[in-house]
């Protein structure tokens, strides 16, 4: 490490301060990714303990291990967890850390923000984590926190709660914004907005789904807060409001919330399988527009959430034909990448074995996502497992399984140091076996009629809910094994080259690895 | 580090003060309301926590924008530096209108969907037997739910205080544009005036609503808590109030900053991006006078 950064000292740069200091105060864009990263992978495994505590106690039927409020706790905060803490901040890391170097910038556009962006996190998460040890115990309404279970009904946690919703608001705003700016204000001379890298493209979109639904998001729980301190009836029909308005509100920000949570994955696949395949990407002015298209429609598909609440036919029809609509970019973006694939010099790294499990997995949450979206079959498959299978497939070997590839195809550039490729190979097997006997049951359950967020079940569930949590333990326990890759690689392995990958094309892999700690304080030339 | 063209700030401590200072206003404010609405009065733990992180934060902002001030002024900033501060204030404002969106959706859905369904009307009418006396009527004087939850006797007529803050704040938006080509014309007396002149109209905006709320709690019964007339007209009326305030305060010290000379003919982006805020809280206005007043 020390001779990159003695290799940039004639700059008249620095490298980093010492002590932990240097990430309290820090500017660097690469710190600051880093420890985004590092938060993301600790509200996984706290996310994930919860999760683990939900399948133990449905490994079987009948009430054994926890109280049923404690379960309706643990769903409620694994759901949080998840995508506010894991999710989401990890794609933010990938974003801190790549985008400038992808675009040839010296750093973030605001580098403080930037860091005022991470710390709120931390403090957010602290004081939602904090209820738990609380008498009145933690927001236990479910992560959609539906009114008027969050108001009305509602442990005084929830006031917690969405106080901290507006700091994450805040968090994931600024950002947002530093990313759109660093990505239309600093690319190097020559990069034009169709020669960017697809990360960088999807990441762009995101920002903007991002800065355009926090703020409703801020706005809802803020009506919540009102209407349980203040005496208002937004979602209360005795006083003329309605608690349909709250999924209204909420789902105009869910829906794009959960393409913030998967565009940036589509980037980093985009990014691997040209890298691995030897060829490049195809169809890429296609991959933007259908991008584009995605982020379009997830603006005017919200109520496809809400099919069985009680909508007017023509809206249920509407919804319904939108949503489909989805389809077609989505079918493009996989055509592509198969295209990519199609005759190429294929090799099979970790990156690349992630990045296909995305591809085949990813297809599989999108055929089940096209069966709900079928409003008259969606009043069968409502709030049952088949919904929890749905969006697992499309979160974990989704968006999770996008955020390991992108980990492992950036590792050694971010280290220095080629990861261990069988232990690599080892934590991708254990992982894809462990989240198809997860969530394929789940399925299955589903569609005979199991209803979600419930601790107990009737028997005929049984094997297949003992099954799936087999599989929970295996793919949870799984993720030790790449926090204890990611630990050996960043104390030593194998030199990695400039280049790492042999196919791979991009200014990331111009600069030395590991990357000096700044980069490209002179702008690189695109031709 | 100070790169050819682009300015990357050393490690700073206003990002993790900020950060608790955000903290204890949050923390603090959620212990305050949950102490409330338990009943307890007085002043006690969470309090002092939401005013400490208030001062901390308002001590951070304050020592961070000086900085920037200073840093712009030693000329550490490029012309790349002032389009990245311009990108990141138009989208910290399209932020800021999809927040109020959010509350004007909430005041259609209701106008046009909840309230006629909750009378019988329309397709999903069905709501009707909830409270089979409810007659939906806009404003919404009789609630649902009846005696039991008290609308108001009547809402505040468009004609007289809603007109005239809207020539006051329309008016504001043109004399801050006077103040904006003065300054280009760099004639300083002239800024100064029409800048002042600016302020004071926004103030006096400020102190109409402040008369109007009077009125509405005090003779109309029209408060926070009778019904969702009453709530969305606070809410969407009260976070433009504060936005107004906000930028009056801004406007304010942009007009200190010219006193002390801090602007250029060519470089006044701190200027333009108040101005920018003021014409959007003028719009959002509009929204109100149009959808909340009149209609």
């Amino acid at each position: 490490m020390t001779t990159a950064t003695a290799h940039h000292d004639d700059h008249g740069h620095h490298g980093p301060a010492k002590g932990i200091m240097r990430w309290v105060l820090t500017t660097n864009h690469k710190d600051i990714g880093t420890m985004y990263l590092w938060f993301a992978f600790t509200m996984l495994f706290i996310g994930g303990a919860m999760a683990l505590i939900i399948r133990t106690e449905l490994f079987q039927p009948g009430m054994q291990l926890i109280e049923p409020e404690f379960f309706n706790q643990m769903t409620t905060m694994h759901g949080l967890i998840m995508v506010f803490g894991a999710i989401m901040p990890a794609f933010v890391g990938l974003a801190n850390w790549m985008v400038p170097l992808m675009v040839g910038a010296p750093d973030m556009a605001l580098p403080r923000m930037n860091n005022w962006s991470f710390w709120i996190l931390p403090f957010a998460f602290g004081m939602l984590l904090f209820t738990l040890f609380t008498e009145a115990g933690a927001p236990n309404f479910g992560w959609t926190f539906y009114a008027p279970l969050s108001t009305t009904y509602a442990p005084s946690s929830v006031t917690f709660f969405i106080f901290g919703v507006h700091m994450m608001g805040i968090s994931s705003i600024m950002g947002a914004i530093n990313i759109i700016a660093t990505i239309l204000n600093l690319r190097a001379p020559g990069m034009t907005l169709m020669k960017m890298p697809l990360f960088v493209w999807t990441w762009l979109i995101t920002a903007y789904l991002l800065i355009a639904v926090m703020p409703v998001l801020a706005g809802v729980v803020t009506m919540m807060l009102m209407d349980i301190h203040f005496g208002t009836s937004f979602f209360d029909a005795a006083g003329g409001g309605d608690p349909v308005l709250f999924q209204h509100v909420f789902w105009f920000f869910g829906h794009p919330e959960v393409y913030i949570m998967i565009l940036p994955a589509f980037g980093i696949v985009s990014q691997i399988i040209p890298t691995f395949a030897r060829k490049p990407l195809f169809g890429y002015a296609s991959m933007v527009y259908a991008t584009s298209s995605i982020a379009f429609l997830s603006f005017i598909v919200w109520a496809h959430h809400m099919f069985t609440v009680g909508l007017p036919l023509q809206t249920e029809l509407f919804f319904m034909y939108a949503t489909m609509l989805i389809a077609i970019p989505t079918g493009v973006k996989v055509f592509n990448w198969v295209s990519t694939m199609f005759r190429g010099s294929m090799t099979f790294e970790t990156p690349m074995l992630f990045a296909l499990a995305f591809v085949v997995l990813f297809t599989i949450g999108g055929f089940s996502g096209l069966m709900l979206a079928i409003a008259p079959a969606d009043f069968q498959y409502h709030d049952t497992y088949f919904v929890v299978a749905h969006f697992h497939y499309v979160l974990v070997p989704g968006a999770l399984f996008g955020i390991i590839a992108g980990v492992y195809y950036w590792l050694p550039k971010w280290t220095g140091h080629y990861y261990d490729e069988k232990l690599g190979k080892f934590h991708f097997w254990m992982s894809f076996i462990g989240v198809n006997v997860t969530f394929f049951p789940m399925h299955f359950i589903g569609l005979a009629g199991m209803p979600r967020r419930i601790p107990d079940y009737a028997l005929q569930f049984a094997d297949f809910n003992a099954i799936a949590s087999v599989g929970a333990f295996i793919f949870g326990f799984s993720q030790l094994i790449f926090l204890y890759l990611l630990i050996k690689t960043i104390r030593g392995g194998e030199k990695a080259t400039d280049e790492v990958w042999e196919g791979a094309e991009g200014l990331e892999w111009t600069i030395p690895s590991p990357a000096p700690y700044h980069t490209f304080a002179e702008a690189p030339e695109v031709k | 580090m100070a790169t050819s063209s682009y300015y990357v700030p050393e490690s700073s401590h206003f990002p993790i003060m900020a950060s608790l200072g955000l903290f204890g206003m949050a923390s603090g404010a959620g212990g305050m309301m949950n102490q409330m609405s338990a009943g307890e009065s007085g002043y006690a733990f969470p309090h002092y926590v939401f005013f400490a992180g208030a001062l901390l934060l308002a001590y951070v902002l304050f020592t961070w924008f000086s900085k920037v001030v200073t840093e712009s002024r030693a000329g550490m900033y490029s012309p790349q530096m002032d389009r990245s501060f311009r990108w990141g204030m138009s989208w910290f404002i399209f932020s800021e209108v999809m927040f109020f969106a959010a509350f004007f959706g909430a005041l259609l859905y209701v106008r046009q969907w909840a309230g006629p369904w909750l009378d019988g009307q329309g397709d999903k009418g069905v709501s009707h037997m909830l409270w089979p006396s409810f007659d939906y009527s806009w404003p919404m004087f009789n609630n649902p739910a009846g005696a039991d939850l008290p609308g108001p006797n009547a809402v505040i007529d468009p004609w007289h205080i809603p007109l005239l803050n809207t020539v006051l704040l329309m008016s504001s938006s043109v004399t801050l544009t006077f103040a904006h080509h003065a300054l280009r014309a760099m004639q300083r007396g002239r800024t100064i005036f029409w800048l002042a002149f600016t302020v004071i109209l926004g103030a006096i905006f400020v102190y109409y609503q402040v008369l109007e709320y009077i009125e509405a709690y005090s003779e109309l019964g029209l408060t926070l808590d009778s019904g969702i007339y009453g709530s969305t007209f606070f809410m969407l009326t009260g976070f433009h109030g504060a936005h107004v305030t906000i930028g009056a305060f801004i406007l304010f010290i942009m007009w200190l900053r010219i006193c002390k000379g801090h602007f250029t003919p060519e470089q006044h982006f701190g200027f333009e991006a108040a101005a920018w805020y003021w014409h959007f809280v003028d719009m959002v206005w509009i929204g109100l006078f149009i959808f909340v007043y009149i209609m």
